[in-house]
């Protein structure tokens, strides 16, 4: 671990940046402070985490035993789709906007983020789309049933809904679009001198890339609703082949959109699963710039395999064999993390507190999620996973053990840092048990389920599943309740935890591995005044 | 990059963007109500437009006063370059959208069903008798007979006046440079000029569209296309008009200087932006 002094020491300017944060509750709402942003972020993120649970735990209830139990198929199929939009738009990417707010500038060392009036704004901008897209549920018609991926024709037979949730998805937009931007701006622009691109931590690479990936992507998913609107209000025929559209030119569009979106949930996970692995294996990450250059390749190929998810939809022969090829490539650089991952571990010395348990259980689930989208890229035998439980087993793994998993480490891993609590490690490490094991009684089957041919999205299903969906459900049941025990810990720790004292460095050697360990816990209000001028590398 | 992060800027209270918010959601309630076919729709609508009226002068009469009375040193100001270019490129996302879905139809889409491909059952079931070509309303003659936009006349002329118009800003950038002020007012005041006669050759060809030739929004995959890009294109040029008479009404007052004129900037890339969209529109949509 080497360490690098900046050439120049502190300069002799008056600190300026003296202000506290504003009294009372009106703070949150005009804050320009990166932390009090990021503070906001995270907590609207785990409050949807709980409403779109609340979604799945109906699913789950509903689809415990064949036939119709609790609720219509219409409100079944709001569910399942407003599930995936709470989940993907409220909780899973702004928990990392939130990580960002917090962690990037005292990572990088910089005062606060590049544009902070903007930052407040991207932050309300969020919360308006959600409670548009909530507004739906109540709504003549009900909210939209069509999937999250609002595939025309269906999604046009959407009631009073079908406008409120297409300005939710451009409201959505802007907010991503403007946290990118700020984003990208202080990593680009804020870096402390000594701070060079190539010992900046992996997190605040990978956002790097992810925000790149947003400002190319958001403004394709709000061309491709707008159309929606268009066609369904002002007589267009985009997606009408009476007209001379085509549905199938909305599933190339969302899909440009929506492939590369996975990997804005993927990306910033392994950034911050690679900055956790060292600390507790007590190494240097294992092949730091192996990690950019794949963090690099898997956002470029991600523009470039979006039609695996239509190998169904009738392209020609030569699409078939081109997205299939090039999609298998992106097991190379995902490989790569996945070793650099356990190369880092191997001979570590390492400990098993809760951040590091849930970072493991992420390597190794993860693993299996992306093996499962190797075999479904495979187009030819994609026609049979298609559309069935097994892709819902697939991106589950994915995201829940992989990206909320990963989240849940951040929590236990920065909360001590933040709040200058100690969270109870018992409970978490009950938590975790509990987590990682009902998360695989959940999803596991469900790779069964899909092999045997039950498709996704429909209330009811035939009684040769029976057994499987049971035990899916009770695996369900058992994560949603453990939840529960990490909002515990989550409101415990803020309010004094375990009583200790934590240390500045929190876990030991971890001033090694990262800035944000050299300030004081609780981290003050403005942090970085004046720039670090001792940069800690955490690589060779 | 090598900014001192005692000197960076940071606001401290920020009530502009709360606003900004409330206006727009406010807009967007009443312009789905209003879709719906309520009657609060139109009222509401009108109310967030005027909330965001404010919020823009509000929030632009902010930064200009910071600007000039110097709070943003080089960094403040390489910040706010980023903040623009990635704006910039964010909406060029947004027109390739369109862009490919112009491509698409007239490539793919069309020509499959009229039996391109491995289309031929299709076509002679669903849509015998269609021959594909372009322009088209596709095979169910969506919104009836109707004439193509020709390139050659008001078409050409807007060609002229958007390049013109970029030619016009940057010399207005040169007399900023070169602290002549007359030039920076004179080449803006033709820029905003240029921009706004665009826009009204614009109308006059879309009411010609609508009222002679039979095009509409609603004839088919030709008129969804056309309308769409030169739509957007028509009210990014309006946005970009309004931006640069906000930057003509600062030149006037004095504002700016050789060295920190960001708000000039952003002006004309956004600008030269739209014009060079104008371009890809002429070539794809009109001559091609
Ligand atoms: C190892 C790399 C991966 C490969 C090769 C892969 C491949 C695939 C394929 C082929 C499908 C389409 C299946 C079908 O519809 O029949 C799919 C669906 C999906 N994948 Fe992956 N995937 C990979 C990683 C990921 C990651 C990292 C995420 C998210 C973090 C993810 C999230 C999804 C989602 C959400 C869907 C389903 C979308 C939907 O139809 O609703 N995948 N994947
Ligand atoms: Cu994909």
């Amino acid at each position: 671990m080497s360490a690098v002094t900046a050439e120049h020491g502190h300069d002799d300017h008056h600190d300026d940046h003296a202000h506290g944060p504003e009294k009372g509750w009106l703070r949150w709402i005009i804050t320009t402070n990166h932390k009090d942003i990021g503070t906001l972020y995270l907590l609207f993120a785990l409050a949807m985490f709980f409403v779109g649970g609340t979604m799945a735990m109906i699913i789950r209830a509903e689809l415990f035993e064949p036939g119709m139990q609790f609720v219509d198929p219409k409100f079944f199929n709001s569910m399942t789709t407003m599930h995936a939009l709470v989940m993907v738009f409220g909780a899973v990417m702004p928990a990392f906007v939130g990580l960002a707010n917090w962690m990037i500038p005292m990572m990088i060392g910089a005062p606060d983020m590049a544009l902070p009036r903007m930052n407040n704004m991207s932050f309300w901008m969020l919360v308006a789309g959600v409670l548009l897209l909530a507004s739906t549920l109540f709504m003549e018609g009900g909210a939209p049933a069509g999937g999250w991926t609002l595939y025309p024709p269906l999604v046009l037979q959407t009631g009073k809904a079908l406008p409120f949730a297409i300005f939710s998805v451009h409201l959505l937009g802007i907010s991503s679009i403007m946290g990118a931007i700020n984003i990208i701006a202080t990593i680009l622009n804020m870096r402390a001198p000594a701070m060079t691109l190539m010992k900046m931590p992996l997190f605040v690479w990978t956002w790097l890339i992810t925000g790149f990936l947003l400002i190319a992507i958001m403004p394709v998913f709000a061309g491709a609703v707008t159309m929606l609107l268009t066609d369904k209000f002002f007589h267009t025929s985009f997606f009408d082949a009476a007209g001379g559209g085509d549905p199938v030119l909305y599933q190339h569009i969302f899909w440009f959109f929506g492939h590369p979106e996975v990997y804005v949930m993927i990306l910033p996970t392994f950034g911050v699963a690679s900055t956790i692995i060292p600390v507790f294996a007590r190494k240097p990450l294992f092949g730091y710039s192996s990690m950019v250059y794949a963090t690099a390749s898997i956002a470029f190929l991600s523009f470039i395999v979006w039609a695996h998810h239509m190998f169904t939809v009738g392209l020609p022969i030569s699409g078939e064999l081109y997205f299939m090829y090039a999609t298998m490539l992106i097991a190379i650089p995902t490989g790569v993390k996945v070793f650099n991952w356990t190369a880092t571990m191997w001979k570590g010395a390492m400990t098993f507190e809760t951040p590091m348990l849930f970072s493991i259980a992420f390597v190794v689930l993860f693993t299996l999620g992306g093996f499962t989208g190797l075999m479904m890229s495979i187009a030819p035998v994609d026609f049979q996973y298609h559309d069935t439980y097994f892709i819902v087993a697939h991106f589950h793994y994915t995201l829940v053990p992989a990206s909320v998993f990963i989240l849940m480490a951040a929590g236990y891993f920065w909360l001590p840092k933040w709040t200058g609590h100690m969270y109870n490690e018992k409970i978490g490490q009950l938590h975790f048990w509990l987590s990682a094991i009902s998360v695989n009684i959940l999803f596991f089957p469900q790779h069964f389920l899909g092999l045997a041919g039950m498709p996704r999205r429909i209330p009811d299903y035939a009684i040769q599943f029976a057994d499987w969906n049971m035990i899916s459900s009770i695996g369900g049941f058992i994560f949603g309740a453990s939840q529960l025990l990490f909002l515990w810990i989550v409101i415990d720790t803020i309010k004094g935890g375990t009583g200790e004292k934590v240390s500045d460095e929190v876990w030991e050697d971890a001033h090694k591995h990262g800035l944000e360990w050299t300030l004081p816990s609780p981290v003050p209000y403005h942090t970085f005044s004046t720039p670090p001028t001792v940069i800690p590398c955490d690589h060779n | 990059m090598s900014t001192s992060n005692t000197t960076y800027y940071i606001p401290h209270r920020a009530t502009w963007p709360v606003l900004a918010t409330a206006g727009l959601l406010t807009t967007l309630v009443g312009f789905a109500n209003y879709l719906n076919g309520s009657s609060i729709g139109s009222t509401l609508m009108i109310a967030g437009l005027a909330i965001l009226v404010v919020m823009l002068a509000g929030w632009f009469t902010l930064q200009a006063t910071e600007s000039e009375t110097g709070m943003y040193n080089h960094g403040v100001g390489v910040s706010y370059r980023m903040g623009m270019m990635w704006f910039i490129f964010s909406e060029i996302m947004f027109f390739a959208v369109f862009f490919g879905t112009l491509w698409y139809t007239r490539n793919l889409s069309v020509p499959w069903l009229g039996g391109a491909g491995s289309n031929a059952a299709t076509h002679e079931f669903l849509w015998s008798g269609f021959t594909a070509t372009w322009p088209t309303n596709g095979p169910g003659n969506v919104g009836g007979h109707f004439e193509p936009m020709g390139a050659f006349g008001l078409p050409l002329l807007n060609t002229l006046l958007l390049l013109t118009s970029g030619v016009t800003c940057t010399w207005a950038h040169h007399g900023l440079i070169a602290k002549n002020r007359k030039q920076l007012i004179q080449g803006l005041s033709a820029t905003v000029g240029l921009g706004f006669l665009f826009v009204l050759c614009q109308a006059i060809e879309y009411h010609e569209a609508y009222t002679e030739m039979g095009l509409t929004l609603g004839s088919g995959i030709y008129g969804s296309t056309f309308f769409m890009l030169t739509g957007f294109h028509g009210f990014h040029v309006c946005v970009g008009a309004i931006i640069l008479s906000v930057v003509l009404f600062r030149s006037a007052k004095g504002h700016f200087t050789p060295e920190n004129h960001f708000a000039f900037e952003a002006a004309a890339w956004y600008w030269h932006f739209v014009d060079v969209v104008w371009l890809g529109l002429f070539i794809f949509v009109y001559l091609m």
